[in-house]
């Protein structure tokens, strides 16, 4: 530790902190435009000058080293001197056009210019005009209003691993860009607006939508992807104007995907905001009661096992757990909730959850990712990865299909079981490198168990990790890397067939007569048979609700409060933002005052009582996350030995079309149209 | 810089030349430190453009090309190519006239040197002739200011010179010559005119 | 008393002979290599700590420090020594001198000091413009490396040493240790910030030391003569032989290497046949190369030519490139013309170097006409006031001083155009650019 004096403060701060750290250590806020602290130092903005006894000049505190008994003024005449040189140096060439700025409001140019700007400008010579440049779909450029502080290069180089953008030419003429015009490929590229200090790069969808201060800001939970990144959504009226990721070090540090970013138009779009009732062969509106009148009639029509119920992938915990009960009253054992149909074995929580945590990817020392594309999956959790192989000696292999660019280099070591197979028998030398490894870890997607001999291809994953002595009580290295936000809440909860029950392909092509759909949008809505009743309980209006006879109108994950678990079995909380749309409704209470007309009264009225009793039954949900090491290594049912030689076919295959919310979003279509994705459904 | 308004070509490769050139300089460099060889290569596409077509240029796609060869990515040689002032992003004429300005050549007369540029070779400051043999640019300091004014033809120094000393120059390259590099005076090198006051006795040859 | 002939250390400065290997031979280099090796690191650093060395490059750091700080101990990383031959500050021309008549000097320095701080390779990067002089260098390291100088147990020491040339391609910021490093590295030449210094972390990560080309080639004399034989030329601190170019309004100019601390008078007219017209004619000498302050005549009258006595008067002796100025000197328009340079060569890393050079040379340029008001002379002045000190680098310390010198010392003649401006127009108001 290094004693420092910040103002005559003394604090104390490790060695090798820097010395903006030991003035914010001393609760001095020190003004930066280029130092982010998820970036590398580049230390050029100048703004974060202080005065350092005995130095000649002022120093940069964000990329200068502490030393013991170093006495730092940060309000002197010389701090304050050089700092309202650099604001006069970095307006003299900003347009100073904030009153139509999408930044203006929350600008750091703009709050410090008051602290440290003049009120006029000594600059009489003509100012510089930079050409704007194209940088797709999701960012709007106003090069114009760049500092050149670089965060952009540095996160693109740095944390998105593509590296793309660059400082090209020199002195007054350096203009950030890509230089050849191109579309960024990146999918966390909605990350560099929030990173721009000014207005240089903003959102292309929110350009001249809203100012800040006009906006309500509600805590959520992004469920468009399972990394449970933390949001937090921005309404005006009725209307989400914008999504943007709260910081959360555990889970998506500040970072946060295109998709759950962007797509939020696609909440207004293809809503079912009313009941529908399918009346000789066409759907036509209807009333809640009529809508419940139908359900009621086909249900006791129906024996209790010809009756089953399915939870899709962006659904909350409350709902599955509201609708699991009406099952059990209706004395149905056909659930499932793997509308992909993924061989997943929920008999242990381990083995459906990424175990090593995402914060615990920092500790890994080697990697097997089997069957999936993190970067298109989570990519944010991909990012994680990312950094980890930056830090060095990370060994990184993946079995799948051939050509993926993770933005890290990985060994590619097949593209199926073979692969799988060798390394259980030694053959192949990463299982030494696997072997050798104090953490190692072992990523299965949900690609290589959406098939056939899926559960044989999970035994096998884990019967690697066991080999790489990966399953210990103070290190779980087996990980199941879901692809929506509903997927692990609804397997912790059991949405899965009872011991006599039926599985979704169980379901489909007639193996039931009422098919209940909450949400359930992952399948093939063809494969169900003609002659069953189909409720559709969901907020858009995407594949399976028109193969609805009823539709009932619920909420998105901006519309209610709920309970959502991601990857990692971490309960999280979101809040609604905005009331859904027409006469839709929060899902449980739908479910709710359906049990009613169907005479199995559900025994909550309330959100608290329905959680009251959740949090009985699957205490999991209501507690604080704690990681858990491995306490029991024998693994899932199934036979490596019976594995197919099919390659593992990739999961998501049109990552800006991969949930109903953004199948309905034009911001999403048009970056699958700019992207080269073919357009939603065809090819899926 | 990114507007492009000349035409790019379609495809570029290192000629047997350049590669032999590409080889010798990867050795310079310890392993996995091969993108100190930007410069070198960007060099290697700029003179084979010139023996290929008679304009030593940095095409867009050699970069891209320079950029698989040591593995980085093509934003990293755009950055590179574009702050070196010595790479040109545009094509050129036969002959590069680079002017120093600075001071040193300023005091000595290069504003005569610039205006005999203009009169015999017909090109501005940032252009190119019409008949495509000249492209003039005005250049910081050459390094060569006891020899101002100086102009760089190519890799060439011409120095010491005077209005009419550069109209003869240039009509000469226009002839297809190459006159002996150095002083247009006679000078020995940097040793003052007329002859050495130093280093007359000095053992050796 | 002039220096003579026989201690000079840049015999082929002219190039009047060959710069082959038998030439340079003959000439006294490479004469003893081994025996000056075989006095070990800590010999070397102490002869040439002795000698007074101070780096040729412009800063004038004591040379047998600046090798001291590499590491002792050897460890995984290798040392680099790098050699700055990207000679580019305005009025500066001496390395190319070296580098193309007696680049055998510098490569025996190059393995001198390369084995002083434990370096096995070493890199000279110069400037692209230098094509024609690279090559002659490229051909001595080949003509060295053929005869056993260098290469595998070099003249027989047991130390293996390879040096490479690495050309520049027209960036004056790369002269800036941390930029040539970058540079060097394949990327744009922006200065690192320090600390962490090259000999912790350098090229490639690497313990490093840079040294300029003069600094270089004058050691393996220096290691020959003894340290005491350098130290007895110039004032104390201020020691050694030095070329200096001498260039401007004067008779003949030239490169010449005199003794430091020599008289600014007497360097010029001894050796360039003084100033045009005569020594009464004289305006002002900027003395170090374009980032040294001027120093109007009557300072020139007796001021001497090293670090010490330059400093005093607010300039430094810097690269040692002399520019004359005489009366019919536009002082005014030199200067902006230098400011356009540094503008040029502003890297853009740094936020008061990015938008200030630019804002000084075009205040600088209207100045020029006298298109401006009194007032703005203050505005330029607390502009560079603004700007100095507060970068990575020096550049723009150096880019503001010329400025800095001619507000000090010729602000009436600034002040005379913006009247004469004026009346020129019947005393108007200007119109400026952004109004």
């Amino acid at each position: 530790m290094a004693k420092v004096t910040v103002d005559g403060i003394e604090v104390e701060v490790p060695n090798g902190a820097s010395v903006l750290q030991a003035c914010e250590a001393a609760g001095k806020e020190i003004p930066r435009f280029c130092y982010h602290e998820r970036l590398s130092v580049a230390g050029n903005c100048r703004m974060c000058l202080v005065e350092v006894e005995k130095a000649p000049k002022p120093i940069a505190s964000c990329a200068y080293p502490v030393a013991d008994g170093m006495v730092v003024k940060t309000d002197s005449p010389m701090v304050r001197n050089a700092r309202r040189g650099v604001m006069e140096f970095l307006l003299i060439n900003h347009p100073l056009d904030c009153p139509i700025c999408d930044q203006g409001g929350e600008c750091d140019l703009q709050d410090q210019a008051v602290a440290y700007g003049m009120d006029h400008s000594r600059y009489r010579e003509p100012k510089r005009v930079v050409k704007d440049k194209y940088m797709g779909p999701l960012i709007k450029t106003i090069m114009t209003r760049c500092i050149q502080c670089t965060r952009c290069v540095r996160f693109s180089a740095e944390v998105a691993g593509t590296s793309e953008l660059g400082g090209t030419n020199r002195g007054e003429n350096m203009e950030i860009g890509t230089y050849v015009e191109k579309a960024l490929t990146s999918e966390l590229s909605g990350n560099l607006i929030d990173i721009c200090p000014v207005g240089a790069l903003t959102s292309r969808p929110y350009a001249f939508v809203s100012r800040p201060w006009e906006l309500r800001k509600t805590d959520s939970i992004d469920v468009q992807d399972a990394t449970g990144t933390n949001i937090r959504i921005d309404t005006r009226g009725p209307e989400v104007l914008r999504i943007l990721p709260r910081i959360n070090d555990d889970v998506n540090e500040e970072w946060m995907a295109d998709r759950g970013r962007f797509s939020f138009d696609g909440l207004k779009r293809k809503r079912l905001d009313r009941p529908w009732l399918r009346v000789d062969g066409k759907l036509r509106p209807a009333s809640w009661a009529e809508a419940f009148r139908a359900i009621a009639a086909r249900v006791r029509a129906a024996s209790p096992d010809r009756i089953g119920a399915v939870a899709g992938e962006l659904v909350d915990a409350e709902s599955v757990f509201a609708l699991k009960a009406l099952m059990a009253a209706l004395g149905s054992q056909n659930l499932d909730c793997r509308t992909d149909g993924a061989a997943i074995d929920a008999s242990r929580r381990d083995f459906f959850l990424f175990n090593s945590t995402i914060a615990g990817i920092d500790q890994a020392d080697a990697l097997l990712i089997i069957g999936s594309d993190p970067r298109k999956e989570a990519p944010v959790i991909n990012a994680r990865i990312r950094k980890r192989t930056l830090a060095g000696r990370f060994p990184v292999a993946r079995i799948g299909a051939p050509g993926v660019d993770l933005t890290y280099p990985h060994q590619h070591l097949g593209d199926g079981p073979a692969a799988l197979r060798a390394l259980l028998d030694g053959s192949h030398p990463f299982m030494e490198v696997l072997k050798g490894a104090k953490n190692p870890m072992v990523i299965v997607g949900r690609g290589a168990l959406a098939r056939p001999d899926g559960l044989h291809v999970l035994a096998a994953a884990w019967q690697v990790a066991v080999a790489a002595n990966a399953l210990r009580p103070d290190w779980h290295g087996f990980n199941l890397l879901h692809l929506f936000g509903g997927q692990a809440g609804a397997l912790e909860l059991g949405f899965l067939p009872g011991p006599r029950g039926r599985t979704l392909g169980g379901m489909l092509g007639g193996g039931v007569d009422v098919l209940w759909l909450l949400g359930a949008d992952g399948f093939d809505p063809a494969a169900i048979g003609a002659e069953t009743f189909v409720i559709y309980q969901g907020h858009h209006g995407d594949r399976a609700a028109a193969r609805a006879d009823v539709i009932l109108p619920g909420a998105a994950y901006t519309e209610k409060d709920a309970t959502y678990l991601n990857t990692e079995g971490r309960a999280q909380r979101a809040w609604l933002a905005v009331h859904a749309p027409g006469e839709a409704r929060e899902d449980w209470r739908i479910i709710r005052a359906a049990s009613e007309v169907l005479g199995t009264r559900l025994p909550f009225d309330t959100l608290e009582q329905l959680r009251a009793a959740m949090a009985q039954a699957v205490p999991m949900l209501a507690a604080p996350f704690a990681p858990r090491g491995c306490e029991d290594a024998s693994g899932p049912a199934g036979n490596p030995s019976e594995m197919s030689d099919a390659p593992f076919a990739p999961a998501i295959t049109h990552y800006h079309l991969a949930d109903q919310i953004a199948r309905a979003s034009d911001v999403m279509a048009e970056c699958a149209r700019v992207y080269g994705e073919a357009p939603a459904l065809a090819a899926e | 810089m990114s507007a492009v308004e000349h035409i790019e070509p379609t495809t570029f490769a290192f000629d047997e030349q350049s590669e032999a050139q590409v080889t010798k300089i990867l050795a310079r460099y310890p392993a996995g430190k091969q993108a100190s060889a930007t410069i070198p290569l960007l060099y290697v596409v700029q003179r084979q453009m010139g023996r290929q077509t008679g304009s030593a240029w940095v095409p867009r796609l050699a970069m891209d090309v320079i950029a698989e060869r040591l593995g980085i990515a093509p934003i990293r040689v755009y950055e590179v190519a574009t702050f070196y002032f010595m790479f040109n992003m545009k094509p050129i004429g036969r002959y590069h006239l680079q002017l120093c300005g600075t001071t040193p050549c300023m005091l000595r007369g290069s504003d005569d040197v610039m205006r005999a540029c203009h009169d015999a070779a017909h090109v501005h400051v940032g252009q190119t002739s019409a008949d495509g043999l000249f492209t003039l640019t005005e250049v910081e300091c050459l390094g060569a200011c006891v020899n101002a004014p100086v102009l760089q033809v190519d890799d060439d120094y011409y120095e010491d010179l005077d209005y009419d000393r550069t109209v003869a120059l240039i009509e000469a390259l226009k002839r297809g010559e190459r006159p002996k590099p150095g002083s247009t005076i006679g000078r020995q090198t940097s040793a003052p005119e007329g002859g050495p006051l130093t280093l007359t006795d000095v053992p050796g040859e | 008393m002039a220096l003579s002939d026989k201690d000079r250390i840049f015999t082929n400065l002219y190039g009047m002979q060959d710069w082959r290997l038998p030439a340079a031979q003959r000439r006294g280099n490479w004469d003893g290599t081994k025996a000056i090796l075989e006095r070990g690191r800590d010999g070397i650093i102490e002869e040439v700590k002795n000698s007074g060395l101070r780096g040729r490059g412009g800063a004038g750091f004591p040379t047998g420090m600046k090798w001291s700080f590499m590491p002792k101990q050897a460890s995984e990383r290798p040392h680099y020594l790098v050699v700055n031959a990207d000679e580019s500050e305005p009025g500066t021309c001496k390395d190319r001198d070296i580098i193309r008549h007696d680049p055998h000097t510098l490569i025996e320095g190059c393995l001198i000091a390369g084995f002083a701080m434990g370096a096995h390779a070493g890199y000279i990067y110069i400037r692209g413009e230098y094509y024609n002089e690279s090559e002659v260098l490229e051909a001595a390291i080949e003509e060295a490396y053929a005869a056993g100088l260098i290469g595998k147990n070099a003249c027989g020491s047991g130390w293996d040493f390879d040096l490479y040339v690495h050309r520049g391609a027209g960036a004056y910021i790369c002269g800036e240790e941390t930029a040539l490093i970058e540079s060097l590295e394949g990327k744009k030449g922006m200065p690192r910030l320090k600390p962490p210094f090259p000999a912790a972390v350098g090229l490639y990560g690497a313990p490093t030391t840079v040294n300029n080309v003069e600094t270089i080639a004058v050691v393996p004399e220096i290691m020959r003569r003894g340290g005491a034989w350098f130290a007895q030329f110039g004032r104390p601190k201020n020691s050694g032989t030095k070329i200096f170019c001498i260039q401007g309004h004067v008779n003949r100019p030239c490169n010449v290497e005199e003794e430091m601390s020599i008289p600014m008078r007497e360097l010029i007219e001894r050796h360039a046949g003084g100033v045009r017209g005569g020594w009464d004619n004289l305006l002002c000498v900027i003395p170090g190369g374009s980032s040294t302050p001027l120093l109007p005549k009557h300072i020139c009258d007796d001021v001497l030519m090293d670090f010490d006595a330059l400093r005093e008067h607010k300039s430094g002796l810097g690269t040692a490139g002399v520019i004359v100025m005489d009366k019919s000197t536009d002082i005014v328009r030199a200067i902006a013309r230098l400011s356009r340079f540094y503008k040029h060569e502003s890297c853009g890393q740094c936020t008061p170097c990015r938008e200030g050079m630019g804002w000084v040379s075009r205040m600088m340029d209207r100045m020029v006409e006298g298109r401006a008001e009194v007032e703005e002379i203050d505005l330029l002045e607390e502009v560079t006031r603004r700007i100095e000190g507060h970068t990575i680098c020096a550049l723009a310390d150096g880019g503001v001083w010329p400025v800095q010198g001619l507000i000090r010392h010729y602000r009436p003649v600034m002040e005379e155009r913006i009247a004469a401006y004026k009346a020129a127009r019947g005393g108007a108001q200007l119109p400026l650019a952004a109004e």
